[in-house]
């Protein structure tokens, strides 16, 4: 008799059809557009690094979770995720093997020690690139390429190729000034589309404003993020560079910050992050604030050119601290 | 605010949270009632009701217990009292069973036919409870009532009329509704919200009773506006029921020109948790609630549309309280309906009526499927205060396992009354429980299922929060002890 299969279980009966793999696979998606684009920038090997990374991420999920007998549950996507966006803030002309490093440390040591999705305290992908910038920091920090703007895809593919060494627009900028800057990427507005588009030296997937921020409004639309981080991190960055960046009080160039050095990335796919970033808007407003301040902080004082990397793993220990001071409001105003 | 029915409408709703859940009404929404042919046998819970359960009033009728008396006779202590003394056979509406002065609703036999006996029979909500059980006469005569005046009667004498006739609330809590409309004269109310936001997918019982029977449910708020001694009538309903407001405005601007009662239909946003008493009351006034504070203490006192036309029957029609219309809906049973069922009908009275349940069921729901509960077994009867009975097949349902929380905050967003339901769960499966009273659980938390519906990773909310409450109140219990 059929009665006794019957399910019971607690209300609700129904539940939504997104799942976390849904979330997941659609950010992922969202990011494919820009290694596509990245392929045709920097050439053929930018897909083949991503690749490791993703793989080497997922292996790790695997393995550690195996091994520490938790349920293996690579089909989440989240592993996927972490593995794309540490091969976007690697530079493009690394050697393909250099990512695996920086993926065991994303996913083992910051998110399976620390007991899993959900319990990171930091952003996998974000501790990953730390980590390779102080093992490899040559590596990490001179293995820009040029566009290759129509020349062959297979151009930097290879064993032989050395390390061509093109010079990232904020480091140029930050240490040349904006005449030399002028020089190299050519006129100001020039400058603006290239950026925007993607065309110029940088990490893999960082470039292209355009695509980043078409990825990060569709997942703005599905609900799964909300406009607070994004936008807070972007217009502090640029706001605080207009006041502090320039050679004297608001002539910084807040449009130039806004476009490199992987802000757009960084504050539509890593700031964003669930599990390391508060849930409450008010929170979202000052955790995105916190990151744009330390960001320009480390632009204009420390010693790395891009800075959103450590602005981020910065800030994302406090978001306990920030969901503890900022709750939902109360429907019947109890105390909160 | 109060709207004016004749305005340019914007419906109403609530200000936090709430979800968006597939209607699922367009399959019984359109079905007018249909009665149920009485059935072999009903067996009738003593407590059905917020309150003590009713003393039973019948004799022992013989020495063989019926097949549902799982455990009949385990009660040696109780002492029954002999309302329908010598009297095995009953007549349907007869009393069965009375609470006295305390708090809870008189019982009626739905079915004309002989007393079997009380028995412990499964129960949709605490697994088991008293019933009594009765067989059909199949000779018995359906009951006939004549209408009567009810301007004619005192104030008391319409409580009265309601007490009598066991009258529970039939938004889902089941508070006898004799002792809700006895309004201490301390309390001054100004509106009676009519509750027929129906926001529950699936169900369209509120739905039919206003399109079917939009007359007895204005005449049933008069009634209770005359108990309660105000005059305004605010009867909210999801707008996705156009005919159920047309119905009840044609019949207001009928009815009520030479009354002295300002009703009016406000028309909500559909959204759940709508229908319930805070966002129902917020939607149509902008009031709030305090948290710990009754309705009343904001001047409102909400009822729903079919306790509201439960209660005409009561008074006009002196008919107590024993049958009821339920939705039977869902993929996994063969022919969907709005059924009018005597209280106390049985799962699989209804199935055979309605033609069996298909391959795919998996799983039976008393009530809606966001707030009703699972049965395990089709010989469960039908209370006061079930609305409807699901049939879910294995699509309809989500039977996934849970994962750990993201911290997506989703459930921040649709919580209605702005709670922390992530938190309670996190701090449930560290075996904090007892600590998660600071997140507002016990006074505010209705357990409508938003924050459980919206999470991807599936997580049993509600069942966390319930674990929650036990886990405060044991703390509380350790407390009083310790002092």
């Amino acid at each position: 008799m059929m009665q006794t299969d019957l399910i019971v279980s607690v209300s609700p009966h129904i539940k939504q059809k997104a799942t976390v793999a849904t979330i997941m696979w659609t950010v992922v998606a969202c990011l494919i557009p820009p290694l596509i684009l990245s392929v045709f920038i920097f050439g053929l090997q930018t897909l083949i690094i991503t690749l490791v990374s993703v793989g080497a991420c997922v292996a790790t999920e695997a393995i550690s979770n195996k091994f520490l007998r938790r349920p293996v549950k690579i089909n989440d996507g989240s592993a996927v995720i972490t593995g794309l966006l540490l091969a976007y803030i690697i530079p493009p002309g690394v050697p393909y093997w250099t990512p695996v490093t920086g993926a065991v440390m994303a996913i083992f040591v910051t998110k399976t020690l620390m007991g899993g999705l959900g319990f990171n305290i930091f952003n996998p992908a974000l501790i990953g690139r730390a980590f390779l910038v102080a093992t490899y920091p040559v590596i990490m920090t001179t293995a820009w390429l040029e566009p290759l703007r129509g020349a062959s895809l297979f151009k930097y593919l290879g064993p032989g190729v050395d390390a061509v060494s093109a010079a990232t627009p904020l480091h140029v900028l930050k240490h040349y000034g904006m005449k030399t800057f002028i020089e190299k990427f050519g006129s100001l507005s020039t400058v603006y589309t290239d950026f925007f588009v993607g065309q110029r030296p940088g990490c893999i997937g960082e470039t292209s404003a355009l695509l980043l921020l078409i990825g990060g409004a569709f997942l703005i639309y599905k609900h799964y993020i909300t406009w607070h981080i994004p936008v807070s991190v972007i217009v502090s960055i640029g706001f605080l560079t207009w006041v502090f960046g320039g050679e004297h009080l608001f002539s910084g160039n807040p449009l130039l910050a806004v476009l490199s050095g992987g802000v757009i990335l960084g504050a539509f796919f890593m700031a964003t992050d669930y599990v390391t970033s508060p849930s409450q808007k008010t929170g979202q407003l000052l955790f995105g604030a916190g990151i744009g301040a330390l960001t320009v902080l480390i632009r204009l004082k420390g010693g790395y050119p891009e800075g959103i990397c450590y602005a981020i793993l910065l800030m994302n220990p406090l978001t306990p601290a920030f969901d503890q001071w900022f709750k939902p409001k109360r429907f019947s105003g109890g105390a909160a | 605010m109060v709207t004016d029915g004749s305005a340019v409408e914007k419906p109403a709703t609530f200000s936090l949270g709430g979800v968006h859940p597939d209607e699922v009404k367009d399959v019984t929404a359109g079905l007018p009632i249909e009665p149920l042919p009485p059935p072999p046998r009903v067996c009738l819970f003593l407590k059905q009701h917020v309150g003590v359960a009713c003393q039973v009033s019948v004799q022992k009728p013989s020495q063989k217990p019926p097949t549902e008396a799982l455990l009949y006779g385990r009660h040696p202590g109780r002492i029954y009292q002999q309302l329908v003394t010598r009297k095995p056979r009953v007549s349907t509406g007869d009393l069965i069973g009375s609470v006295g002065d305390n708090l809870g609703a008189a019982l009626h036999a739905s079915l004309g036919g002989t007393v079997e006996g009380v028995a412990d029979a499964l129960h949709p909500m605490t697994g088991k409870a008293t019933a009594i059980v009765i067989s059909k006469d199949p000779e018995a005569a359906s009951p006939a009532y004549e209408l009567q005046e009810w301007r004619q009667f005192t104030r008391q004498e319409l409580l009265e009329r309601i007490k009598d006739a066991g009258i529970v609330g039939l938004g889902g809590a089941g508070f006898p509704a004799h002792i809700k409309l006895d309004v201490p004269s301390g309390v001054s109310l100004d509106t009676l919200i009519l509750n027929g936001a129906e926001c529950e997918p699936y169900l369209t019982c509120d739905h039919r009773i206003m399109v079917e029977h939009p007359h007895e449910v204005i005449e049933g708020a008069k009634i209770i506006l005359t108990i309660l001694g105000i005059r305004a009538c605010v009867i909210g309903v999801e707008n996705n029921k156009p005919d159920a407001i047309a119905a009840l405005r044609r019949t207001i601007d009928h009815d009520t020109a030479k009354d002295p009662f300002r009703i009016v239909v406000s028309p909500l946003r559909v959204k759940y948790p709508q229908g319930s008493a805070d966002q129902i009351i917020q939607s149509v006034t902008g009031r709030v609630r305090p948290s710990g504070k009754r309705s009343s203490h904001i001047g409102v006192i909400v009822q729903n549309v079919y306790t509201s036309k439960t209660i005409y029957d009561a008074v006009v029609r002196r008919k107590p309280f024993y049958e009821r219309v339920i939705t039977v809906s869902g993929k996994g049973i063969a022919r969907p309906a709005n059924l009018l069922v005597p209280i106390g009908t049985h799962l699989s009275d209804i199935v055979s009526h309605l033609g069996g349940t298909t391959a795919g069921l998996v799983k039976v729901v008393a009530g809606g499927p966001m707030m009703g509960f699972a049965v395990s077994s089709l010989e469960i009867p039908i209370t006061k205060t079930t609305a409807g009975v699901l049939f879910l097949t294995r699509e309809e349902i989500d039977a996934q396992d849970y994962g750990p929380c993201i911290r997506c905050g989703f459930c921040l967003q649709a919580c209605p009354m702005g709670l922390e339901p992530n938190n309670i769960g996190i701090y449930v499966e560290a075996g904090r429980g007892a600590e998660t009273a600071q997140f507002g659980l016990v006074d505010d938390c209705f357990e409508c299922g938003s924050c459980a519906y919206v999470c991807p990773s599936k997580r049993p909310l509600v069942q966390f929060i319930r674990l929650a409450r036990i886990r405060i109140r044991e703390a509380e219990k350790k407390k009083e002890k310790q002092k």
